[in-house]
């Protein structure tokens, strides 16, 4: 069997025909880095034994463009966007899935630097990935790769976190800085580079949900806020439970260079996506113990309560500015696009 | 961050509208027109209305490029995507704005145009480098901040030889607006808060022809929350005093002068057009640009033909209305029903700069109380 040119090839029509030659990518390149027991079954289905008790499963695409930005890319952020999903519900992740659409002439080069990223998120979240897939489009009908990944968990027994559950009264918690992942990849996509410290904060966040539902088990809602940001999330979770919420600007964690960068492109924080941190809604009496486990963590060391659940026929986000007024936060509408002067 | 946080301090503002709360007289109102978006949007984000009397009310003005822009154009411009093998470029806003029959430029994208939105004027200059065979057509909108631009760009393109590259030219002029509007009389302004960038280029001393003849106070406020109030303030006292001067808050960018350099380049690329058509304000004379004959080869109008395309305004929109300052958007029958930002019906609703998106999306929790 031939042997994969990983230095200097490229991706072919070929390497997706199911045939040899897609045999040899699939062995050199995806089961060499992923390789674990479940992959290694070399099954179209990868058998596992299912444990007692309630699972959830999520799926999410992965189209990211840069494919490599500051702080990581679309391999590790297909893991991590996956597992974020899945511990929404309080679960502990089990597995993953993968499928790559691949577009004809794709350096392999690049191709295994993803794969490599995949590999290294999932073995440090301690996820394997079970099973996948390779498709090869022709040239012009894929931006290089696409990846989606679906992930399956298991919920803890006596955990029934879900978007319905926020009742007035309820305090809302962010885990951090928002906001870093959307200027870190505006700040690198073509067209638009502008010289940025800032990184993604794509990260994995089951550990820091584990530790969360050890000592709150009656958490609410949890959700991470990715396209469409922290304003996205809280109007889904208003519409969800028919609340309104009422935040503060002030205890919203926004760096400086998002600040600028936001200020300079007219874009506002609060629509920018993050892939590293969690909204979550609880019983006011919880939330000071919820913040004190997620400022232990690294992950959510920067919590803060940026507001409160209340009673609202409508529906609507409000805020406190900083600067003394109030507003409505709305849903994003259509692309959040720079303003023209 | 600096020179933005200093500008956006809450107990300043506060103490600042403490001042407006003091002077301004209880036995009367205080209509002030801010005339650009880009005050409508603070004002809104901020809730600076929040902090103002009663009897002082923020007044609307024109001053949205992508609100003024009749649909009429837009259509033209889609024609020619749908006509031509061009690459056209615009501002992201743009591609959004409603033209007739619930097209957009947006649509015509999804169908196959090759429609881009680009962050700079610079972006096309690099697309037509990168495509000599193709010709790329610059939907050139926006007041006389980004005119200049543009006309760098036509300069540019010369220098080079960029043969495939032309502009659509829809930049308008501030100063004939506000002429326009005042003239009218119909939105009842007492005084006007100034644009602030538009004022950099054209300097404060380009208004004194507006105070003088309609006797209606100018403060160039910046666009920053607290430029807002204090310009207010100051707007305040002219009306108290009975004076009708142009004032210059935001100095720290204008001169009375402007920018000699920005004036001459457009003054060498561009020339009065007669007459431009607003969306809202009608045919206005002298209120516009078009690329000057020496420069016809980038000019989009004169290399294609270009249909000049009339639209019908839409059913029960009032955003003619709302552009002169004469309704609010919560006036609408529209607003928040068949208008949204996800679904705009007229161009208010698109740009965060248009007035009905302002409301719509910071102050809905006021406009539902019917408190806007």
């Amino acid at each position: 069997m031939s042997k994969l040119n990983i230095k200097s090839g490229l991706v072919e029509m070929a390497h997706g025909s199911g045939g040899r030659v897609s045999a040899v990518l699939i062995e050199e390149l995806f089961v060499r880095h992923l390789g674990n027991e479940l992959l290694s079954q070399g099954n179209d289905a990868s058998a596992f034994e299912v444990p007692a008790g309630r699972m959830v499963i999520s799926t999410d695409a992965h189209v990211v463009s840069p494919l490599f930005f500051p702080g990581g890319d679309i391999g590790s952020l297909s893991v991590h966007g996956t597992i974020n999903d899945v511990v929404t519900s309080g679960a502990k992740p089990l597995c993953l899935s993968a499928s790559f659409i691949l577009e004809e002439g794709f350096p392999l080069a690049e191709l295994e630097k993803i794969v490599l990223s995949m590999a290294e998120a999932s073995s440090l979240a301690g996820v394997p990935i079970a099973t996948g897939d390779t498709k090869v489009v022709e040239r012009g009908k894929g931006d290089g790769v696409f990846i989606s990944t679906t992930g399956i968990g298991l919920v803890p027994a006596g955990i029934h976190i879900s978007g319905d559950r926020a009742e007035p009264g309820d305090a809302i918690i962010s885990s951090g800085y928002i906001g870093d992942h959307g200027i870190a990849i505006l700040s690198s996509r073509q067209g638009l580079e502008f010289g940025t410290q800032i990184q993604s904060d794509s990260a994995a966040l089951h550990e820091l949900v584990a530790d969360m539902v050890e000592a709150v088990p009656d958490i609410h809602c949890l959700r991470d806020p990715t396209r469409g940001g922290l304003a996205t999330t809280l109007n889904e979770l208003c519409k969800q439970s028919s609340v309104g919420m009422q935040i503060r600007e002030v205890d919203i964690a926004v760096r400086a260079e998002v600040r600028g960068a936001c200020e300079l492109l007219g874009l506002d924080p609060l629509y920018i996506a993050n892939e590293g941190k969690m909204v979550c809604i609880c019983s006011q009496k919880d939330a000071d113990k919820l913040i004190s486990v997620m400022q232990g963590h690294p992950l959510g060391r920067d919590a803060t309560i940026i507001g409160e659940v209340v009673v609202d026929e409508r529906q609507l986000v409000v805020m406190q500015t900083s600067f003394g007024g109030q507003r409505v936060v709305d849903w994003l509408a259509g692309e959040q696009l720079p303003r023209i002067c | 961050m600096k020179y933005v946080d200093e500008f956006r301090d809450g107990d300043k503002a506060r103490r600042l509208a403490g001042r407006i709360h003091n002077e301004i007289n209880p036995d009367r109102q205080y209509r002030f027109m801010e005339f650009c978006g880009g005050h409508t949007h603070a004002i809104f984000r901020f809730g600076v209305h929040d902090l103002m009397p009663e009897n002082l009310k923020f007044v609307h003005g024109p001053g949205c490029p992508v609100c003024v822009l009749p649909a009429g154009r837009i259509e033209t411009a889609i024609q020619l995507a749908e006509s031509e093998d061009v690459i056209l470029c615009t501002y992201a806003d743009l591609m959004r704005v409603p033209a007739g029959k619930g097209d957009s430029l947006n649509r015509a994208k999804a169908r196959g145009s090759d429609i881009r939105m680009i962050y700079s004027v610079t972006d096309a200059l690099s697309l037509a480098r990168e495509n000599p065979a193709r010709q790329v057509v610059f939907f050139a909108i926006g007041f006389e901040t980004t005119t200049p631009p543009t006309a760098a760009a036509i300069r540019i393109a010369r220098s080079e030889g960029l043969n495939n590259f032309t502009v659509f030219c829809n930049h308008v002029l501030t100063p004939a607006a506000m002429h326009h509007i005042l003239a009218s009389g119909e939105a009842r302004i007492d005084g006007i808060l100034g644009p602030s960038h538009v004022s950099a280029i054209i300097g404060s001393f380009a208004y004194a022809d507006c105070c003088r003849d309609y006797q209606t106070p100018l403060v160039i406020a910046g666009f920053e929350p607290l430029d807002v109030i204090q310009s207010t303030l100051m707007l305040v006292r002219q009306v108290n005093e009975g004076c009708f001067e142009v004032e210059n808050q935001y100095s720290r960018a204008v001169s009375e002068t402007g920018n000699r350099k920005a004036q001459a380049l457009m003054a060498e690329i561009f020339e009065p057009r007669p007459t431009f058509e607003w969306r809202g304000l009608g045919s206005v004379p002298d209120s516009a640009v078009q690329i000057r004959p020496a420069y016809a080869a980038f000019d989009a109008e004169q290399r294609f033909s270009m249909q000049a395309a009339q639209t019908a305004d839409i059913k029960g929109c009032i955003c003619p209305a709302v552009l002169r300052g004469v309704s609010d958007p919560v006036d609408c029958k529209l607003f928040a029903t068949a208008c949204t930002p996800e679904e705009p019906k007229g161009a208010c609703m698109v740009s965060s700069e248009g007035a009905c998106a302002a409301y719509y999306s910071y102050g809905r929790h006021r406009a539902e109380m019917g408190k806007a």
